[in-house]
C-alpha cells in the first residue's frame, strides 16, 4: 500500500518534471511576447534529435561513450536555440501582437521541420541508448525509481534555478521582466525589446531541446514527439498563468500529479479528461492562471 | 462612402459564392463518380470552415478544437449506419469486445430520425456547455484557444480509450446503407452529393443573412473590441455562446455527411491536427469573408488530394509554406489577392518618395511600432498612434486594435474595412 502510494506519487512527481521541462521554455516566450510557439513541439523534437546525433557519434568511443550525455545536454541546447534564433529573425519578429496569426504559422512552421525530421532520420522513431550509470533503477524498500527519471527530475529543477537566476538576478533578466511587463515603458526607457525578445526566444527554444533530449531516455524519438507534449505543455502555461515562471512549476505539478492520480483511479484516456475538467474549473475561478501578475489595465492579453 | 464600398464587396462576394456554387452543382454531371464524391468530401469541410468563419472570422474567437463537433456529429450519424448495417443485430467490432447485447446509449439510434436529431443536439449541447464554461468567466483569446485545442486532444484520446463502444482507433467503419438506399450505389452517391451542395447552400446563406444583420454588427464588434460592446451594454457571452453553437451545429451536420459518402470516421479525422488545418482553410481563404472560407476549404483540400496522389512528402512542406507565407504577408488570406498590385504599388511609391524615412524607421524597430500599436493601455489616445507603417504592416493591427485599422480603412485588409463600415453604421 505505501509503495503503491510512494510509486504514485514518483509518477506524478516525474511527470510533472517531464511537463515542466516542455513547458518553461513555451512559458518565457509566451509571457514576454504573446506569440503562440505551436513550433515549440518541434524545438524540442530537435533537442531530441540533437542528442540522438550525439550519441551516434560517441558510439565508437568504447569506454567514453558515457561521456555523450553532457555533450548531448549541451548540443541540444545550443542547437535549438540556433534554430530558434533563426526562427525568430525570419519568422517570429514580424508577428508581435498579432497572437492568432502567430499560431498558425508557426503551426505551419512545425508541419515543414516534422516532415524535414522524417527527410533526414526517415519516419521509423529512433532509439537512443542509455549510458550504463543511466540505467536500472534505485532500490529502496521494494520501490524501484528508474535513474532516468531521476536524472530528469534533477535537471527539471536545475533548470528552474538556472531561470530563476537569469530572470531575477541578472542585469539582462531584469530588461526581460521589464519589457514582460509594460513594453512600451521599457522601449521609451532605452531598452532595446528587439534584442530581448530575440534572446529570450532563443533562449526558450534552447530550453525545448534541452527539454527533448531527457525525453530520448524515457521514449523513442520520432517526427512526432513534441506533438505528444504541446498541447499539455500549453495547458501547464496556461494553469500557471503567463508571466510568471513559477506559474509553471505549479502549473506542471498540478497537471502532472492531478492526472497520476486520476490515472490510477479511473484509466489512461479518462483520466487526461478528468484533469482537464479540473483544469477548465480552476480556470473559472482565475481565468487567466493561479500566478497571473494582476493587471489594471482593461484588455491585457 | 466606407458603407458604399462594404456592400459593394459585400455583393461580389455573392456573386463569387454564386459562381462557385453553380460550378458545384454540375460536377456529377461532368466528373466520374470517384472524384464527385471527393468533391462532396470538400464541400463537407467547406460546411465547417463557414461556421469557423463565424466564430473566428467574424467573431474573432479562435477555437482550434472543432474537430470535437465535426466528429461528435460524425459519430452519431456512423453509430445510425453502423446499426443499420448490423441489421437488427449489434456491431461487429462489439462482438470482438465480447459484447452479447446493444449498450443501452447505443440503441435509439437505430432510428435515423433519432440520429439526425442528434447529429446537431449533441454538438449544440456540448458547445453550450462549453461555451459557457469559458466565456461567460471571461476565459478569451489565446487561454480559448488552448482550452479548445485540449478538448480535441480529449476527444481522441477518449475515442481510441474506449474501444468497446466507439471502436477505438479503427473508428467505425464498413456502413452499408442508408434510410434503404445501398451507399454503394452510384444515385444513392449523387444524391448525397446534392444533400451536400444544398446544405452548403444554406448554411452560407444563413451565415450570409446573420452577417450583414445587426447581429452580424454585434460579432464584428466583440472581435474588434469587446469590451467597448460590454460597456454599451451587450452581454457579449451570450453572442458568442450562441455564434460558437451556431459552428458547432453546423461542424456536427457537416461531420454526419462527410461520414455518409467518405465510410469511415476515425479518432484521427477529428483529433488536434484536423482541427488546426481546418482553421488554415479560413485562414487560408480569408477570414470574415465567408465565401473565402468555402475557397480555402475546396482549393486547400482539392490541392491536398492531387499533392498527395503525386508527392506525398511535398504536400506537407507545401502546406507548411503556404501557412506561413500566406499570414505573414496576405493576412486577408486569398480574398486580398485582388488588392496586392495596389499595396505594391503604394510600397513602391511610398519607398521612392518622402516615405523612405518613416519605411527605415519601421523597419529598424517594427516590433515596438507594433507593441505601441496594439497595446491595450493606448488603446483610443490617437495621439499615441504611431505613423502609418509600409504596406504589409498596415494589417498587423487588424486582429487587435480596431481604431488604428479603422484610421487606414482605404488601404487596410479587408476585415478592417468592413470594421470600419460596422463603427460607422453603430454611431
Amino acid at each position: 500500500m505505501v509503495e503503491t502510494l510512494v510509486m504514485q506519487a514518483f509518477n506524478g512527481i516525474s511527470l510533472s518534471s517531464i511537463l515542466f521541462l516542455a513547458a518553461i521554455g513555451l512559458a518565457v516566450t509566451f509571457s514576454l511576447m504573446h506569440v503562440i510557439n505551436m513550433a515549440h513541439g518541434e524545438f524540442i523534437m530537435v533537442g531530441a534529435y540533437t542528442a540522438y546525433v550525439v550519441q551516434g557519434a560517441f558510439s565508437g568511443f568504447g569506454d567514453a561513450f558515457g561521456l555523450y550525455v553532457p555533450v548531448a545536454i549541451v548540443m541540444s541546447f545550443v542547437v535549438a536555440a540556433a534554430l530558434g534564433a533563426v526562427v525568430e529573425k525570419l519568422i517570429v519578429s514580424r508577428l508581435y501582437g498579432r497572437v492568432a496569426d502567430s499560431l498558425l504559422v508557426t503551426w505551419g512552421l512545425s508541419l515543414v521541420l516534422q516532415q524535414l525530421a522524417r527527410n533526414l532520420f526517415g519516419s521509423a522513431n529512433v532509439g537512443v541508448e542509455v549510458p550504463s550509470y543511466l540505467a536500472g533503477s534505485f532500490e529502496i524498500g521494494g520501490i524501484a525509481l528508474p535513474y532516468t527519471r531521476i536524472w530528469i527530475l534533477v535537471i527539471a529543477l536545475a533548470c528552474l534555478l538556472g531561470v530563476y537566476l537569469f530572470m531575477f538576478r541578472t542585469r539582462f533578466g531584469r530588461t526581460v521582466r521589464a519589457v514582460m511587463q509594460n513594453r512600451p515603458m521599457a522601449a521609451a526607457l532605452g531598452v532595446n525589446t528587439r534584442r530581448v525578445d530575440a534572446i529570450t526566444f532563443a533562449l526558450g527554444s534552447g530550453l525545448a531541446g534541452l527539454a527533448g533530449c531527457t525525453l530520448t531516455w524515457i521514449g523513442l524519438v520520432g517526427s512526432g514527439l513534441g506533438q505528444n507534449y504541446i498541447t499539455q505543455a500549453f495547458m501547464t502555461v496556461v494553469v500557471g498563468g503567463a508571466g510568471s515562471v513559477f506559474g509553471s512549476v505549479f502549473g506542471a505539478g498540478f497537471i502532472g500529479i492531478g492526472q497520476s492520480i486520476f490515472e490510477f483511479l479511473t484509466d489512461a484516456s479518462l483520466g487526461q479528461a478528468l484533469i482537464f475538467l479540473a483544469v477548465i474549473l480552476l480556470l473559472q475561478f482565475r481565468p487567466k492562471g493561479i500566478f497571473a501578475v494582476s493587471s489594471r489595465s482593461l484588455e491585457d492579453e | 462612402m466606407a458603407l458604399t464600398q462594404s456592400s459593394k464587396t459585400q455583393r461580389n462576394r455573392l456573386v463569387l459564392a454564386f459562381v462557385i456554387f453553380a460550378m458545384l452543382a454540375v460536377v456529377p454531371a461532368v466528373l466520374p463518380l470517384f472524384r464527385t464524391t471527393l468533391i462532396a468530401r470538400f464541400m463537407c469541410y467547406a460546411v465547417v470552415a463557414l461556421g469557423l468563419d463565424m466564430i473566428w472570422g467574424y467573431t474573432g474567437i479562435m477555437s482550434l478544437g472543432h474537430g470535437v463537433y465535426f466528429g461528435l456529429g460524425a459519430y452519431c450519424m456512423a453509430m445510425y449506419l453502423k446499426l443499420a448495417a448490423a441489421g437488427g443485430g449489434i456491431p461487429d467490432f462489439m462482438q470482438w469486445s465480447g459484447f452479447d447485447a446493444l449498450p443501452a446509449w447505443w440503441t435509439p439510434f437505430a432510428n435515423p430520425a433519432f440520429a439526425f436529431a442528434m447529429v446537431v443536439l449533441v454538438p449544440v449541447v456540448v458547445s453550450v456547455a462549453v461555451g459557457l464554461l469559458t466565456f461567460l468567466h471571461n476565459i478569451k483569446g489565446v487561454y480559448f484557444s488552448i482550452l479548445s485545442q485540449a478538448l480535441a486532444l480529449i476527444m481522441s484520446v477518449l475515442l481510441v480509450g474506449s474501444q468497446q463502444y466507439t471502436g477505438g482507433s479503427n473508428g467505425l467503419t464498413d456502413f452499408d446503407t442508408i434510410l434503404g438506399a445501398p451507399l454503394a450505389s452510384s444515385a444513392t452517391k449523387v444524391a448525397l452529393y446534392y444533400v451536400t451542395l444544398a446544405v452548403l447552400v444554406a448554411v452560407f446563406a444563413l451565415c450570409f443573412f446573420l452577417v450583414n444583420r445587426r447581429i452580424g454588427k454585434i460579432f464584428m464588434a466583440i472581435r474588434d473590441s469587446e469590451n467597448r460592446v460590454r460597456f454599451t451594454g451587450y452581454n457579449t457571452a451570450v453572442f458568442k455562446v450562441f455564434v460558437y453553437a451556431l459552428s458547432a451545429a453546423v461542424a456536427g451536420i457537416a461531420g454526419a455527411l462527410y461520414v455518409s459518402q467518405v465510410g469511415i470516421i476515425t479518432p484521427a479525422d477529428v483529433g488536434v491536427a484536423p482541427s488546426i488545418e481546418m482553421i488554415v482553410w479560413v485562414a487560408i481563404g480569408g477570414r470574415g469573408t465567408l465565401v473565402g472560407a468555402v475557397i480555402g476549404a475546396l482549393l486547400t483540400s482539392g490541392v491536398e488530394t492531387v499533392a498527395s496522389e503525386t508527392f506525398p512528402d511535398l504536400w506537407n512542406y507545401l502546406l507548411g509554406l503556404v501557412c506561413i507565407v500566406v499570414v505573414l504577408f496576405l493576412p486577408g488570406g486569398l480574398m486580398d489577392l485582388p488588392r496586392v498590385p495596389a499595396r505594391v504599388r503604394a510600397w513602391l511609391n511610398r519607398s521612392h518618395t518622402g516615405g523612405a524615412g518613416s519605411l527605415a524607421l519601421a523597419a529598424s524597430c517594427p516590433a515596438d511600432v507594433a507593441a505601441v500599436n496594439v497595446d491595450p493601455a493606448f488603446d483610443g489616445a490617437p495621439a499615441m498612434q504611431p505613423a502609418p507603417s509600409p504596406a504589409f504592416s498596415d494589417d498587423s493591427s487588424d486582429e487587435r486594435d480596431p481604431a488604428s485599422s479603422g484610421a487606414h480603412a482605404p488601404t487596410a485588409g479587408q476585415t478592417s474595412s468592413d470594421s470600419a463600415s460596422a463603427s460607422r453604421k453603430e454611431a
